[in-house]
């Protein structure tokens, strides 16, 4: 539900993280805020349990500038991935204008990212959202892996399991080493903007 | 799905929240969406917070308590309210989209904040969603 204010020529914009437990979503924040710590006045909010997995959500409001005579406000989001917490996850949904989807590459990690991708589905449902029309970013996490020689999904693999249906734009990346992680916040941005600009004519 | 408000509009909405409950010591009042997006807020001269992170939480907090009430059956909890040693917070639904929040300090009483806050809604409500 992105906000546009008139009076102070400003768009704000919720742009929500979503996968798989485990998957990468906090990593790839933690990324985005050490990065561009400089322009980020406001210190990261985290909810999370003693075993920093997220319990509710992660939020850093990120000031991109002006487009278009107007001072974009980003607000990015993650969820808990954790199938046990869908009643926090649906919440911070709400009013959500950009979604990516965090995939874990790891192939012991393939029913997960499946039944994440579903719930999401069932998720937008519920705020009358469709998959296929929300602008939507895949990202396939934890690349770096291989050089560890762990199992890890194929990128065609992971396109035909996940986006055969979407065709969203999609990411190889490591969240842990920064690989493609302001890519692709930089891809979601210019998505949800162009998805909203209409609207500021 | 987007929305625009325009300069009358937030105007309008500024003025009452001014009016009604900053110059009656509010230290600090805003409008938000349930997305967490900021619609206005304002405060006293000389106080600072993280609105954007207060918002986010507010919204986050909100939501939450609603999820409970409809566990136990109940449609919603009208007031909420989080009493501190100095300050106090205060969380108002203004309709199903928007949601007042007031930061207080104690020489307020919380009736006659509700009061004010139930004057302001209505006002607000006519202004971001005219019927
Ligand atoms: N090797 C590697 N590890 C990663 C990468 N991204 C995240 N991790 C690790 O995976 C674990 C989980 O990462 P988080 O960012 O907390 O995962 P999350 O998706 O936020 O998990 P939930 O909060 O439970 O939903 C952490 O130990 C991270 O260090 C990556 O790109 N490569
Ligand atoms: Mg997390």
């Amino acid at each position: 539900m992105a906000f546009i204010n008139q009076k102070n020529k400003e768009v704000q914009v919720k742009i929500v993280y979503y996968g798989p437990g485990r998957g990468g979503k906090t990593t790839n924040l933690e990324y985005v805020y050490k990065k561009f710590n400089h322009r980020i006045k406001t210190e990261m909010v985290t909810i999370k349990t003693q075993g920093d997995r997220t319990l509710f959500f992660d939020f850093l409001p990120f000031n991109i500038g002006k487009i278009k005579g107007y001072d974009v406000k980003i607000q990015l989001y993650t969820v808990p991935g954790q199938v046990k917490y869908n009643a926090t996850r649906a919440l911070v949904l709400r009013g959500v204008d950009g979604i990516v989807f965090v995939a874990d590459a790891m192939t012991v990690r393939k029913e997960k990212n499946i039944l994440s991708l579903n719930n999401l589905y069932e998720n937008l449902e519920f705020y009358k959202k469709d998959i296929k029309q929300i602008p939507l970013v895949m990202q396939y996490n934890k690349m770096d892996l291989a050089e560890q020689g762990i199992p890890l999904l194929s990128f065609e693999n992971l396109e035909q399991m996940l986006n055969s249906d979407i065709k969203a734009p999609a990411f190889k990346a490591s969240a842990l080493k920064g690989i493609n992680v302001v890519q692709t916040m930089k891809k979601i941005i210019y998505m949800t903007f162009i998805s909203l600009q209409k609207e500021l004519e | 799905m987007t929305y625009t408000l325009g300069k009358n509009q937030l105007d309008s909405i500024e003025n009452v929240l001014k009016k009604d409950l900053i110059d009656l010591g509010v230290q600090c009042v805003f409008l938000i969406d349930m997305a967490g997006n900021i619609i206005a807020d304002l405060h006293q001269a000389e106080i600072i917070h993280d609105i954007y992170s207060l918002a986010a939480l507010a919204a986050g907090n909100f939501g939450a308590v609603n999820a409970m009430a409809k566990i136990i059956g109940e449609n919603e909890f009208s007031l909420l309210f989080h009493k501190g040693k100095n300050e106090n917070i205060h969380f108002s639904k203004v309709s199903q989209d928007f949601l007042l929040i007031t930061i207080f300090g104690n020489h307020i009483s919380l009736g006659f904040l509700r009061l004010k806050v139930n004057e302001v809604i209505e006002k607000v409500k006519n202004t971001i969603e005219p019927s």
